[in-house]
């Protein structure tokens, strides 16, 4: 990449607030746009320019079959694709119809459901095409996604860290909120980026970057348990903006078989 | 007859997903349509049986750019299910927060989404080359917004302080004090920016418009209240089902909020809340709104700018005071026990009017959900905006990428938030025949 690289930035199934954190960079934003050249951002700018780019930053799930078929077009017109955000890289809170009845819930909340053109599925970007890089958080973190882009543009991967949002605490000196208070925290199985805000406000985290690498998710749910938390919170903790992603959803299932099993 | 469709394949600068098509038969009008092609994420169906408490998280996903709107909405329409009281702190708090998204939307707004419109510029970046000082100080604007969520609320987007009942915990109160001199500036360079922006070329376009919005309780629409409907009537809460409902119309494949009983179009947002509440604004916002000569009621929807300007200083005056206030007392926090019942709030997203309504049980769990996003609340009036606005072009120009443009404008102007839109439909689209 000898010239200004060109960045895309694509909208899935989604709420705006990742691509938004590009936007909210407003010490960075018009530097940032010195070193890349966004080319196609259709939030920021009327000026749409087709590919090729060299990174694309897409943002949100696939919900439809038409967009499963932007995302392969875009991919082929991608140099690096990079996923940005919870419903980009494990399918965000609209993968929690995996739980339900679409059809059913389509008739809730719309009038007229023949007019809704939706897969009973909301899936990640990783399982339609393949993936460079993977960004989390909901939203994720605009020093991260500056950080990302950088590194892409003078050719590097990006690094970075991906240990427990739990030890951020630590490094904070906050309080544990499961040993002062035993409160159910998902901070020990998160993955770090957002700075651990949630204890520091004096909450549980609620996961919203989604599970570490090597997460022992069994350990801190049998734990939870011995708190005294039972599945009608713990499932719904796990179930949230990550819930499809695999360490989560394991143990969120577990748990509510665990339940139907012991109601029976 | 020659059929002949002038198509906006996707519409920028705004949040979300959408399009625009013009239907003309022999030169002339014969409908416009706004496409809203975001799919559904069906947020009211699965927040049904979680626990209550998720609500102000979940319910904020719906936006990225509006979040406290959802956050402040759920919160207060639950605990009229709950019978919660908060305190005078925490609504101190509350209307903060909420500036701190007023601020960020509209700087914004105005700076990068909507200004560039005025100068022919393709974006906020673009037009910077050009004001580079007015974009810049734009960006502080819009920056010092965030900081005041950062600190009410953990971060700008999606903020994870706000709780049923009050707030999770106070802000530190270093933080706080830390913003006032930050706040100081950005009233006086709200001011600077308002002025600029009413100097715009503005297209000499007028319509009639009923106005909607929250008419707080002797102070200007924030985030409680009555609902205004016009200059003269006046509705609790609770009965704004019996006064608007929820549409599929026969000319738009998208669902639209209508007045009822003559199922007509209505006006949210900037320009609403001013036109019906101009003498609530704070004094500085009040005192500029008459040196510019903001015309009462404003009928003309490109000038929703300015109004957006006037409720920059007006969010900047508002936070000031409270900050100047000092950190709150008390608990932060009101506790309560779950109980079954109902309720319903509306607040004002820096876009318009936001309407919840929840059921819960006794176990302290969702039974329903009932979400009406500001941008369905416009969307049939800015199709009727669309409509008068291409016929009238089409006498003076045959330009189908003048018109185009010049319509997507008029809809930009609106700041419609098309992720917000929860009960927008997928379009099958036909041709014209
Ligand atoms: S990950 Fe969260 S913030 Fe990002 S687009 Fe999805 S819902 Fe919005
Ligand atoms: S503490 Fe957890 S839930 Fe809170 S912001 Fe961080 S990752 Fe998200």
């Amino acid at each position: 990449m000898s010239q200004r690289p060109r960045v895309a930035v694509a909208k899935f199934t989604s709420c705006d607030g990742c691509q938004l954190s590009l936007l909210d960079a407003e010490d960075d934003l018009l530097a940032v746009c010195e070193r890349v050249e966004l080319a196609h951002f259709a939030e920021a700018s009327s000026d749409l320019q087709p590919g090729p780019y060299d990174v694309a930053l897409v943002e949100g799930s696939i919900t439809t079959e038409h967009d499963a078929e932007r995302l392969r077009e875009l991919r082929r017109q991608a140099r690096y694709l990079v996923t940005i955000g919870a419903c980009a890289t494990s399918g965000g809170i609209q993968a929690l119809r995996a739980w339900g009845d679409v059809g059913e819930w389509v008739e809730a909340v719309y009038p007229t459901p023949a007019f809704i053109d939706t897969l009973a599925t909301s899936t990640p970007i990783a399982e339609h095409v393949l993936v460079d890089f993977e960004l989390r958080g909901c939203p994720i973190s605009a020093k991260q996604l500056v950080t990302v882009i950088t590194a892409l543009a003078e050719g590097r991967r990006p690094k970075l860290p991906s240990h427990s949002v739990c030890l951020d605490c630590k490094r904070r000196g906050t309080v544990c909120v499961v040993v002062a208070q035993g409160t159910a925290c998902l901070g020990p199985v998160t993955q770090t980026g957002c700075g651990a805000i949630c204890p520091a406000y004096n909450r549980g985290c609620y996961g919203c970057y989604g599970p570490m690498p090597q997460a022992n998710g069994r350990r801190l749910v049998d734990q939870f348990q011995r708190l005294g938390h039972g599945a009608d919170r713990l499932v719904p903790l796990l179930r949230n903006f990550n819930a499809a992603a695999p360490d989560f959803r394991r143990e969120s299932e577990r748990l509510e078989q665990a339940a139907d099993g012991g109601a029976s | 007859m020659s059929d002949e469709l002038v198509d906006v394949p996707i519409l920028t600068r705004v949040e979300g997903e959408g399009a625009l098509t013009l239907r003309l038969r022999d030169g002339k009008l014969v409908d416009a349509q706004l496409r809203i092609y975001e799919p559904p994420r069906l947020f009211e169906a699965l927040l049904r049986g979680r626990p209550l408490e998720d609500a102000p998280d979940i319910t904020a996903r719906i936006c990225g750019i509006c979040p406290v709107a959802y956050q402040m909405s759920a919160v207060h329409a639950l605990e009229m299910a709950l019978g919660v009281m908060i305190s005078p702190e925490i609504r101190r708090l509350r209307r903060l927060l909420y500036c701190g998204e007023w601020i960020e939307s509209h700087a914004l707004h105005t700076h990068l989404l909507q200004a560039p419109d005025f100068f022919d510029a393709a974006s906020g970046i673009e037009l910077a080359q050009r004001f580079p000082e007015e974009v810049t100080r734009g960006l502080q604007l819009k920056k010092f917004g965030n900081r005041l969520l950062e600190m009410l609320g953990g971060r700008a987007i999606h903020p994870i302080n706000v709780a049923v009942g009050g707030f999770h915990r106070w802000p530190p109160r270093a933080e706080w004090d830390a913003l006032i001199p930050s706040f100081e500036w950005g009233l006086e360079a709200a001011q600077a920016a308002a002025r600029w922006v009413a100097t715009f070329p503005f297209p000499d376009f007028e319509q009639d418009y009923e106005s909607v919005c929250v008419a707080g309780p002797g102070e200007y629409p924030f985030n409680e209240g009555d609902i205004a409907i016009g200059p003269s009537m006046t509705i609790p809460v609770a009965e704004y089902e019996q006064h608007f409902a929820e549409r599929q119309v026969a000319h738009s494949t998208a669902l639209q909020s209508v007045r009822l009983p003559a199922e007509t179009a209505y006006l949210v947002g900037p320009l609403a809340r001013i036109n019906l509440q101009r003498e609530h604004l704070r004094p500085v916002a009040r005192r500029l709104a008459d040196e510019i000569g903001f015309e009462n009621p404003c009928r003309n929807p490109y000038r929703a700018i300015v109004a957006r300007g006037l409720e920059l200083v007006q969010a900047y005056e508002e936070a000031l005071t409270i900050l100047r206030e000092g950190v709150p007392r008390g608990p932060s926090r009101i506790s309560y026990t779950p109980r079954a019942g109902q309720g319903c709030a509306a607040t004002e997203a820096p876009r318009g009017l936001l309407y919840h309504h929840y059921e819960v049980d006794d176990a302290g769990r969702l039974v329903s959900a009932r979400i009406i996003p500001p941008t369905s609340q416009n969307q049939g009036q800015i199709e009727n905006d669309l409509r008068a606005y291409a016929t009238r072009q089409l006498l003076t120009t045959t330009r189908r990428d003048v018109i185009a443009t010049g319509c997507e404008r008029l809809v930009r102007s609106y700041d419609p938030c098309i992720s917000c839109a929860t009960h927008f439909l997928k379009v099958r689209w036909e041709d014209a025949v």
